[in-house]
């Protein structure tokens, strides 16, 4: 008896514990935006899903993604995509900050998770765990270079993080090298009709 | 367009006229051609119209024809299967086991476990999940197998923090009662103190509340069905008491309750105590009346880069009055602790020490000790191969078994 009443209150002080935590959408896009741009404005681009770029993605996330173009906020070398990656069974919204350094190496500058909609899973958004991609770069296998120590019961939300964020890197650098070889790429002859990357009005 | 070219028409019209003044029959040569011309354009513009018009018509019943398929049964076929899930897991195993203190021996190929699970979400808040599997391959009448339903309950978040489930689900103790798929553990065979303790796999019946109380402080509480040792059967240890929700005698109910920490990565730490009303569900025996009994679990995962541990350890506490069925099954335990460590992607390597007793209340020596040494090696990251060597050390009569295991696991 003495164990079900300490269950009963066990429960109630849960039900009623304020903490803004568990599932749900912790930040919106243009909050996490305004977050990494402010005080400036990203411009938003397109990166057009060739059939190169298809299969890397697929090589990467294990499946294959569909789509047409992915959409992506830039200022000068810094990039930013938000995806989508189903956990378990539900997706959850990835943001990831890629930028290059002096010597063009380009790696993961923040991560965060912006909506997490399972039931289980979940501790893949705390800053401990997002820390750990911080600085990481992309091999030439198109793996991450660095070790991710993953979740106990959450390996399937793990992987979809380590997916995404893998994938982000990828992405950034065939924005990069298409801006850096001007005379092969269509890019900077006609930004408009670049089956690469396309700008918005 | 047309505007474009009438304009350097007259234009260019214009500039001849400069340079020569032409005469009254060039002039009106020159207006019969620009006449022509019009009529052309004109003729041309009323093609043009007439093809807008047509894609018009033509997009008007493409838009027609995507709204007729987007309300559709297929559509709804669709809806319905992205919101259906399937999944599974299985388990082949071999195992070449020999005795040098008994004849006993244990060679056998076994489709130990085919899983198959089916989940519907009904909302982003309500779904619904299940698990059904098949052990050793065939069930029926003198088989060996069983076909079993682990998990069918309805979960519900009522909060974006906690959840309610109710139905037939895994409780939540141990460290792989929650989480079994083959790729996600060591060794061939599961660890023999969480079978033989805790007992793993197991799931009663009832309703669970889970959800965060503080970053990364998870709990779970449970009101379930519990266990039936059956004493005028001779029964006495944990594990014969499971009911796996078949006609499960339910005249005392369980609870169980667990706090878990998981807040830095690579680190679970958690804490699980049940309280079981009785074990014996009403029956007497030997002029006793019940058999309550309250469980003591506490386990700890780290994983550091290629370097992972593991440790548990299990507690029963269980009336005096199971001794009238079994000196010393008043108290029963276990541990183990298992090392690995991953060379690489693919390829990692344990070893394992486990010690259980299931008559620990009493001086006698009854406790069995399991040392396991071998690898797994994934093919894919959910599909893995494993190798391992196993010793038994018993005490007694009891027999020692040793020998190798193979198992090929999958997942999806």
């Amino acid at each position: 008896m003495s164990l079900l009443f300490g269950f009963t209150l066990l429960f109630a002080s849960m039900v009623f514990s304020s903490a803004a935590l568990g599932k749900g959408v912790y930040q919106t896009v243009p909050e996490f935006l305004t977050e990494v741009f402010s005080p400036e404005e990203p411009q938003q681009e397109y990166l057009w899903m060739t059939p190169e770029l298809k299969a890397g993605t697929g090589e990467i996330m294990k499946h294959p993604v569909r789509g047409l173009r992915i959409r992506y906020w830039r200022l000068d070398t810094k990039t930013v995509w938000v995806m989508e990656e189903v956990g378990k069974e539900l997706p959850i919204t990835i943001g990831v900050v890629v930028n290059q350094d002096s010597t063009k190496q380009s790696s993961i500058e923040q991560i965060k998770i912006l909506a997490f909609l399972e039931s289980r899973g979940w501790e893949v958004r705390y800053p401990a765990f997002t820390a750990q991609y911080l600085d990481v770069k992309m091999t030439p296998e198109k793996k991450l270079d660095t070790h991710i120590d993953g979740i106990t019961g959450a390996t399937l939300s793990v992987r979809a993080v380590t997916k995404v964020a893998t994938l982000a890197l990828f992405y950034h650098q065939q924005v990069m090298s298409a801006q850096e070889k001007p005379s092969q790429s269509k890019l900077s002859q006609n930004k408009e009709t670049s089956p690469l990357v396309k700008e918005t009005p | 367009m047309y505007k474009k070219l009438l304009a350097t028409f007259i234009g260019l019209n214009i500039a001849t006229a400069a340079y020569a003044t032409p005469s009254l029959e060039e002039m009106w040569t020159l207006i019969q051609q620009q006449q022509a011309e019009i009529a052309q354009l004109k003729t041309e513009l009323s093609s043009t119209e007439e093809r807008i018009t047509q894609t018009e018509v033509k997009t008007e019943a493409t838009f027609a024809a995507v709204e007729e398929v987007s309300a559709g049964p297929v559509a709804k076929l669709a809806d319905w299967a992205d919101k259906t899930s399937v999944g599974g897991y299985g388990e082949l195993h071999y195992n070449n086991l020999t005795s040098d203190n008994s004849d006993a021996t244990k060679d056998e190929m076994d489709l130990h476990r085919f899983v198959v699970f089916f989940g519907h979400q009904y909302s982003e808040d309500l779904r619904f999940f299940s698990e059904l599997e098949v052990e050793h391959s065939i069930a029926g009448e003198d088989q060996d197998g069983e076909v079993e339903i682990e998990q069918a309950f309805i979960e519900w978040d009522y909060t974006e923090d906690h959840r309610a489930k109710a139905g037939v689900f895994l409780l939540p103790v141990g460290i792989i009662n929650e989480t079994h798929e083959p790729e996600t553990f060591y060794g061939v065979e599961r660890n023999s103190v969480e079978k033989n303790i805790i007992p793993a796999t197991w799931w009663e019946g009832g309703m669970m509340f889970s959800g965060e109380i503080a970053e990364g402080f998870s709990y779970d509480a449970s009101v379930h069905s519990g266990l039936f040792i059956d004493p005028n059967d001779g029964k006495s240890k944990i594990r014969d008491g499971r009911q796996k929700v078949s006609k499960a005698k339910a005249d005392d109910l369980a609870y169980t309750g667990r706090l878990k920490y998981s807040g830095t990565p690579g680190l679970e730490l958690a804490a699980t105590v049940q309280y079981q009303a009785d074990v014996w569900q009403g029956e007497s025996f030997a002029g006793e009346e019940e058999a309550d009994a309250t469980l003591w679990e506490l386990h700890g995962v780290y994983n550091n880069g290629p370097f992972g541990l593991r440790a548990l350890y299990a507690h029963w506490d269980i009336d005096d009055a199971i001794e009238s069925v079994k000196t010393g099954a008043d108290e029963q335990e276990g541990f183990f602790i298992e090392p690995s460590y991953r060379l690489t992607e693919k390829l990692g390597f344990f070893a394992r020490y486990s010690e259980w007793d299931n008559q620990a209340g009493d001086s006698s020596d009854t406790e069995k000790r399991q040392y396991d040494i071998g690898l797994n090696y994934w093919l894919n990251e959910r599909v893995v191969l494993k190798a391992d060597y196993m010793q038994e050390d018993a005490e007694g009569d009891e027999p020692e078994l040793h020998g190798f295991n193979l198992g090929l696991g999958w997942s999806f």
